[in-house]
């Protein structure tokens, strides 16, 4: 009996590794620590009022932006021992094993669990804002989005020290991720973790385009809606249609792996490659979902910090459609060594060469609204300046990559390494660190501190460039990716120190980053105005930190850049001018969380095969949906004219 | 805002036999595979069919398609779900065929 219990807790827990072991004791310490300053400081309630229950669109943003800066520091983390482990040749920190679960976690923590989440909380921020309205178009399911994707994110992140990570590559490619190769819970995790995440982010989708079609303040057109909320809107049609394929990816393997199904295992009659299809079908669309709406972003902030309108508005937002079209048609550019025909690869080499057309555009733009502007140099115009050179250089080593025959050189290289950080880093990374710069005043109401914030800048933009452009030298030296390590006398040992070198230098960056964030909590410059950089959008029309119900009055909007125009007609008070109306609010709810709990369970229960957990998990999954549809709808409440008065006095707004 | 009010306190059948109905039309797909053992081109014949009954089944019941404002948008909305089901298709096809 006893013997049963050590072997199954043998297996349960990765076992055999000191720095595991460190781990677990430190999840123990800051569990039992965080339960202690709940119970101690009495704040369970608050917690669960304030922020389990939440349906207000600030408040879940505000939670989706701190599971991203948290799962940043685990890949962060996970980005660090590789290379770690690569700094010199024939390093043995890490074994085989445990190199390939790190760029597995890393891969899927930095894509599903940081940049997507930090990309919907800047959403969740600001599109209901910069369109006037009080919420978005279904706050419960909102709620139900961020919960499913923190669970999931948790579910993902226990592997590491329950049962064993996924270690097949964050693209899980058949037939190295199917049952006969890759025996063990990892890939299961992988799997259900990303179906679970994945259902939130399609109610994502399905949320915002609906808010920003259906919630706009009276007179705002769609073209004359903020940069940001038409890459929202874009980006949303992308999700609706790109994420049911992964979906259905992920469930077929799902079935080959926990039922015995042969979808992707050529042996039966299925076909592996089919995996890779179906992965890149989503996967490519993927690439622009988390690069539009950053592009948004920048557009907002060059834009308020060249104190100019918006160069080519029209052009900006049919580049992006053309982008959201095309997006579809070049995921084959992925794989093409896999042994397609000539006519195939041409094909999409060619449309993947056409895709760069609307990008570059959308570079052009930029460049021509600085032109002329009175460029005011803030950590968030930093950032965004930084981007275009940045994000250039990866975007024309696509270009290379998108040229089949030359592909067979660089495929799976670390030059293709070099390419996609590159656009990701200084697209993605770069464009949520400017949008947190912008919009952390509206979040709490006070300023970042732009020394620290400028410090963390340069150090971790610098370190950016000294850690991947030498990954371009080596891959065309013959490096590949995922190796755990390298033979000596290959020349490999000068360029790997240099890249480690830098990779330590952003994680200092990353370091000053949260040390600002920190500082400026307690010193940072309070914001009393509600518009701190002289913005150009409605978000900066109400005050800073947004009220619950957002607009005292829905503001009248007559022209692009609405709050710049209300301010030079003077008319910029008209949102908070009394008297005041009663407003009509969402009530909060704890069936989103619940629910999501429930989906763990299953989830943890499916990932095990134990089914006595995993059905259970799916009743209650079941029966919260059940309370929720059939209840009566006595969803929503209202604020008393009285209230909101009293708020908008607070806010120094009456005087 | 009256009629609006009623419509949301009716029982929502139209959502329940939807539901029902999907569930319906699954099973039976699943059941066809893996029961009865059809040639495969009969197994395929029927699954793509009931998938098609599914589909209008979806549009009709939950996706509001035989409404009438805001037609323009749900012509644009369903020619690009074809578009996309038609890239998804064809382009799987032609890549996974692997001869011209």
């Amino acid at each position: 009996m006893i013997e049963n219990i050590k072997s199954f807790l043998g297996s349960f827990f990765v076992t055999g590794d000191p720095m595991i072991y460190g781990a677990d004791a430190s999840i123990a310490l800051a569990s039992i620590g965080i339960v202690f300053y709940l119970t101690y400081f009495k704040k369970w309630k608050w917690l669960w009022d304030e922020w389990l229950t939440t349906v207000d669109h600030k408040k879940i943003g505000i939670m989706y932006i701190i599971a991203a800066i948290l799962m940043l520091f685990r890949g962060g983390v996970d980005a660090l021992l590789m290379r770690a482990q690569l700094i010199i040749p024939n390093n043995t920190f890490l074994t085989s094993q445990h190199y390939n679960e790190i760029f597995t976690t890393h891969g899927t923590i930095m894509i599903f669990f940081m940049a997507m989440p930090f990309i919907f909380g800047l959403m969740n921020i600001a599109v209901p804002l910069q369109i006037g309205a009080r919420d978005v178009a279904f706050p419960f399911l909102n709620a139900v989005s961020f919960w499913l994707f923190f669970l999931a994110a948790m579910l993902f992140n226990i592997s590491f020290v329950i049962g064993g990570s996924p270690d097949a590559g964050w693209t899980s490619y058949a037939p190295l991720a199917g049952l006969k190769l890759d025996p063990g819970v990892g890939e299961n995790y992988y799997l259900i973790a990303l179906q679970i995440s994945g259902i939130g982010t399609l109610a994502t989708g399905v949320n915002f385009l609906v808010t920003i079609f259906k919630m706009r303040a009276p007179g705002m057109t769609l073209f004359k809606m903020p940069m940001f909320t038409w890459s929202t809107l874009v980006t949303s049609i992308i999700v609706i249609f790109a994420f049911p394929v992964l979906t259905i990816a992920l469930a077929l393997m799902s079935i080959d792996r926990l039922f015995g199904a042969h979808f992707f295992t050529i042996e039966a009659g299925g076909s592996p490659m089919m995996w890779a299809n179906l992965f890149w079908i989503w996967g490519h669309p993927e690439v622009y979902i988390v690069l539009i709406p950053v592009l948004g972003i920048f557009s907002e902030v060059i834009s308020t910090f060249a104190h100019k309108t918006l160069f080519g508005y029209k052009a900006m937002v049919w580049s992006m459609i053309a982008i959201s079209v095309l997006s579809f048609t070049t995921w084959l550019h992925h794989f093409f060594t896999m042994g397609n025909t000539a006519m195939v690869n041409s094909f999409f080499s060619i449309s993947t060469m056409i895709i760069a057309i609307p990008t570059g555009v959308k570079i052009f733009n930029w460049l021509f609204t600085l032109n002329k502007g009175r460029i005011e140099f803030t950590t968030a115009m930093l950032w965004a300046l930084a981007f275009i050179p940045n994000f250039t250089i990866g975007g024309i080593t696509g270009v290379m990559l998108s040229l089949a025959p030359a592909d067979y050189q660089y495929h799976n290289s670390y030059f293709l390494i070099a390419h996609f950080h590159n656009v990701l880093i200084a697209g993605t990374v770069f464009g949520v660190f400017a949008g947190l710069h912008y919009w952390w005043p509206k979040m709490f109401g006070h300023i970042l501190n732009e020394r620290l914030g400028k410090w963390a800048f340069w150090v971790f933009m610098i370190s950016y460039n000294i850690c991947f452009l030498p990954m371009y030298f080596i891959g065309l030296m013959g490096m590949t990716r995922r190796m755990y390590t390298f033979p000596s006398g290959l020349g490999w040992e000068p360029l790997n120190l240099i890249i480690t070198l830098g990779a330590f230098g952003m994680g200092v960056g990353f370091l000053i980053m949260v040390w600002m964030i920190v500082y400026s909590a307690k010193y940072g410059k309070r914001d009393t105005t509600g518009d701190p950089w002289n913005g150009r959008t409605l978000e900066w029309a109400t005050s800073s930190p947004a009220p619950e119900y957002n607009f005292a009055h829905i503001p009248q909007v007559e022209t692009v850049d609405a709050f710049a125009h209300m301010k030079e007609k003077g008319t910029a008070d008209s949102i908070y001018k009394a008297p005041f109306q009663a407003i009509h609010m969402p009530n909060d709810s704890g069936i989103p969380f619940i629910l999501s709990v429930f989906f763990f369970i299953a989830g943890f229960g499916l990932v095990f095969e134990w089914y006595w957990m995993a059905i259970p998990g799916a009743i209650g999954i079941v029966v919260c949906m059940i309370l929720r549809s059939f209840k009566d709808h006595d969803d929503h409440h209202h604020i008393p004219a009285e209230e909101v008065e009293q708020t908008e006095r607070a806010a120094g707004r009456l005087s | 805002m009256s009629a609006n009010n009623h419509e949301l306190n009716k029982f929502p059948w139209k959502h329940v036999i939807g539901l029902a109905l999907s569930l319906i039309l699954t099973l039976l797909a699943l059941w066809v595979v893996v029961s009865l053992s059809l040639p495969t081109v009969a197994t395929l014949t029927i699954i793509v069919l009931l998938a098609i009954c599914q589909a209008f089944i979806q549009l009709l019941m939950f996706m509001h398609i035989n409404e009438n404002h805001g037609r323009g948008y749900r012509i644009l909305a369903i020619a690009f779900g074809f578009y996309i089901a038609a890239v998804v298709v064809y382009g799987s096809l032609w890549i996974m065929w692997f001869t011209v």
